[in-house]
């Protein structure tokens, strides 16, 4: 927190020196690494996109183990294959999980590694060796404070699990009316896929980085009432995170929806 | 035996130029400017009449002029079209009078009950000695409404009078400007502020000898001075290279612009002599390309293996199919200073193909790896017709019958086998940024025009064209 304060004053003060509308578009580095500088946790009953139509309100499950020395392995049959699996009750149901609740996951961990000179004992020309484990993990209604959700952090900042993992993530979007021939955009880092109200809408294969709206869905129709979406982004090693917007013809945000998480 | 042989040398030169010209019959000189009319296209020529075609690819005589005499133009001013043409004297070593005629018609379709011309007014004329050969009239309606016309060949200048159009007349009051020397076939096109003042140079009428070219220079005013590139006036012999001659083709000549939409504009012109068709005189289109404000020919596209990249982020078009990894992974950044070098070819269809689904596979974009999946073979269909300057396409993955298609909902997608269906044939044409527009001849389900379009990065639909944004843009590479 004093490491924000300082850092907030010194953007202030660079800032005021700037001329004009110059230092509005300054995004200045931030080094602290806190939860609630990129996840708060959910207080009002719904909130709106951003104002460029990002999705920010999501139940996040806490990371469920799955190594991967690379992402290289995320070709379509691969993450289809990881994502068909059933890891938890209600997975991809109609009924959102409580702020909160926990669930049964059995997961793939990497046993303790011998160390080496600092490196790993194991041989990378042979396959890994994982082993399964149950494990309890807890959901977390959360409001992103920035377009792209940071997965990384929220793992950093709640579990020891960060790399080779599998992030679950679901809100509702409620609509006034149905809107139809809107898409479902994604960026992931990395590969991921979504489902609006239990169709799979769009898939992100391979190594992939966060872009905004790098891959998008078919034309579909968000209906009147709540529509959920769910999604699963997984990743090896390296930063995780994703951005979701759904946006129309013309390319342009969707922005009169709300978003909860019960 | 003989006729087989023919019959085979006919069908493999059919093939041959189904890219490159216009097919049908489309032979002419000195056409006039592609005027469009109750949906189909016309053009016409010295010695009277024209060709007309549905698509704007296949191309029969058919047009009607009276009047004879050389090098017409034709130009549509409200519900009418006004026509002109020159009654000239004996060319370059006899007579020099000529006169410039004009008349109107309300329809270009001979069939039309109000297919009717009115009686030719003189607009224009040179005297048997003077510096200007009146003849190969070229019109220019300019933005503000004002109508000009060009004339004049080899002998002396190219001159330009501004006409009435209510009339097709000469202004009352206006005089004849020299704005050129030693062209033919002058026309006038403005874009973007500056008038363009193109002319034919080089030597006409020798077939496939003929040096025919096609040159422009241009001017922020109607009357000139017309300057090249470099600087030289028209008066001076300047000009800029438009087009010139191809491997097959000789003897570029008559310029005249269409505008199909903003982006996607169309030259017309003749060539003296196509090799592919016994080397008579036939009639050219093809892409005009605005290059730093000067145009230039652009490409009909030939058959042949491409990567597809789009312009919105420069992903090449593939199927969604697993990346297969290669030879020539992770080994290490420093090799040994002895080690013998090695050639790691390319992914092979045959390694990957019997992974692929055999069903339909959608179509995306991602990073282009020069693997089997990103490979496509564009070949024209003849059979198939076209569309004005250029052939509807078949777009396979290499080595394969697998095509690209238009599908229900205005999405792409590959299916197995190319039939032939109209959502499968492709309208791919040149962009006045020398980009590529690729676009369905149908979709199913849709009646609307729709282009390949890139609705995300990785994401390919079919939505409508705006040359102003690169989604709507590809670009076709040889591989």
């Amino acid at each position: 927190m004093k490491t924000i304060f300082k850092s907030s004053l010194v953007a202030i003060g660079l800032a005021l020196l700037m001329p004009g509308n110059a230092a509005q578009a300054q995004v200045y580095a931030d080094s602290s690494i806190q939860l609630d500088k990129y996840l708060v946790p959910v207080t009002t009953p719904t909130a709106a996109p951003d104002a460029q139509g990002f999705l920010g309100r999501w139940l996040l499950l806490e990371p469920i183990s799955k190594p991967n020395r690379s992402n290289t392995v995320f070709v379509d049959s691969y993450i289809r294959e990881v994502f068909g699996v059933q890891y938890f009750k209600g997975q991809l149901g109609n009924e959102l999980p409580k702020d909160g609740s926990k669930v049964k996951v059995t997961v793939e961990y990497q046993p303790p590694v011998n160390l080496q000179g600092g490196r790993p004992a194991f041989n990378f020309n042979e396959p890994p060796k994982y082993e399964k484990k149950d494990v309890k993990l807890q959901w977390h209604a959360l409001d992103s404070k920035m377009p792209n959700v940071k997965l990384f952090r929220f793992a950093t900042n709640l579990t020891e699990d960060r790399y080779g993992v599998i992030f679950w993530a679901v809100t509702v979007v409620n609509c006034e009316e149905d809107i139809p021939n809107v898409r479902l955009a994604v960026g992931s880092n990395s590969a991921s896929m979504w489902w609006v109200n239990g169709e799979e809408a769009v898939i992100l294969s391979g190594d992939r980085r966060r872009v905004m709206d790098d891959c998008a869905s078919q034309r579909l129709t968000l209906k009147k009432g709540r529509n959920i979406i769910w999604g699963a982004v997984i990743n090896g090693p390296g930063m995780s995170d994703f951005c979701c917007r759904f946006i129309d013809e013309a390319g342009k945000p969707v922005k009169n929806i709300t978003l909860s998480t019960k | 035996m003989k006729t087989k042989n023919i019959l085979l040398t006919g069908a493999f030169a059919l093939v041959c130029m189904s890219a490159a010209a216009q097919v049908g019959a489309p032979y002419i000189h000195d056409p006039s400017t592609i005027v469009e009319c109750d949906g189909k296209y016309y053009t016409f020529g010295t010695g009277g009449g024209g060709l007309i075609s549905a698509d704007g690819w296949v191309w029969a005589s058919g047009a009607v002029r009276p009047g004879g005499g050389a090098a017409p133009d034709a130009i549509k001013i409200g519900d009418r079209y006004l026509v002109g043409y020159s009654a000239t004297g004996g060319g370059l070593g006899g007579g020099h009078a000529g006169r410039i005629l004009t008349m109107w018609n309300k329809t270009l379709d001979p069939n039309s009950p109000d297919f009717a011309y009115s009686e030719p007014i003189e607009v224009a004329h040179s005297e048997f000695d003077e510096d200007c050969d009146a003849i190969d009239i070229g019109f220019l309606m300019d933005p503000n409404g004002r109508l000009f016309c060009t004339f004049g060949t080899y002998f002396g200048n190219i001159r330009q009078v501004e006409l009435d159009p209510k009339t097709g007349a000469r202004l009352e009051g206006a005089k004849d400007i020299d704005v050129a020397i030693d062209c033919e076939a002058s026309s006038m096109m403005y874009r973007d502020g500056w008038y363009y003042l193109l002319g034919t140079h080089g030597t006409c009428c020798d077939g496939a000898n003929s040096t025919y070219n096609i040159i422009v220079g241009r001017s922020r005013s109607p009357y000139g001075p017309f300057l090249d590139n470099v600087g030289r006036d028209m008066l001076q012999g300047g000009g800029k290279m438009v087009v010139a001659a191809e491997e097959r083709r000789f003897g570029a000549g008559h310029f005249g612009r269409y505008i199909v939409e903003p982006g996607v504009e169309k030259m017309s012109f003749h060539w003296e002599a196509d090799l592919d068709l016994s080397g008579r005189s036939t009639l050219a289109i093809r892409p005009i390309i605005w290059n730093n404000g000067w145009p230039e020919a652009g490409e009909v596209l030939q058959d042949g293996n491409y990567k597809i990249l789009s312009r919105r982020r420069g992903y090449a078009l593939e199927l969604a199919v697993d990346f297969v990894r290669t030879a020539g992974g992770m080994r290490g950044f420093f090799g040994r200073q002895d080690e013998t070098i090695v050639v790691i070819e390319n992914q092979k269809l045959e390694e990957v193909v019997a992974g692929w689904p055999t069903g339909v596979i959608p179509a995306r974009a991602n990073d282009y790896m020069a693997r089997p999946h990103q490979k496509w073979t564009i070949e024209a269909v003849p059979e198939a017709g076209g569309y004005l300057g250029g052939p509807y396409y078949r777009i396979l993955i290499e080595g394969t019958n697998r095509a690209l298609a238009a599908a229900e909902g205005a999405e792409v997608v590959t299916v197995p086998e190319f039939t032939g269906a109209d959502e499968q044939l492709w309208q791919i044409e040149q962009l006045t940024d020398g980009t590529w527009r690729i676009m369905p001849k149908a979709i199913p389900g849709c009646s609307e025009r729709l282009c390949l379009y890139s609705v995300a990065d990785s994401t390919p639909t079919l939505a409508k064209f705006d040359f102003n944004n690169d989604n709507a843009k590809w670009d076709i590479k040889l591989h």
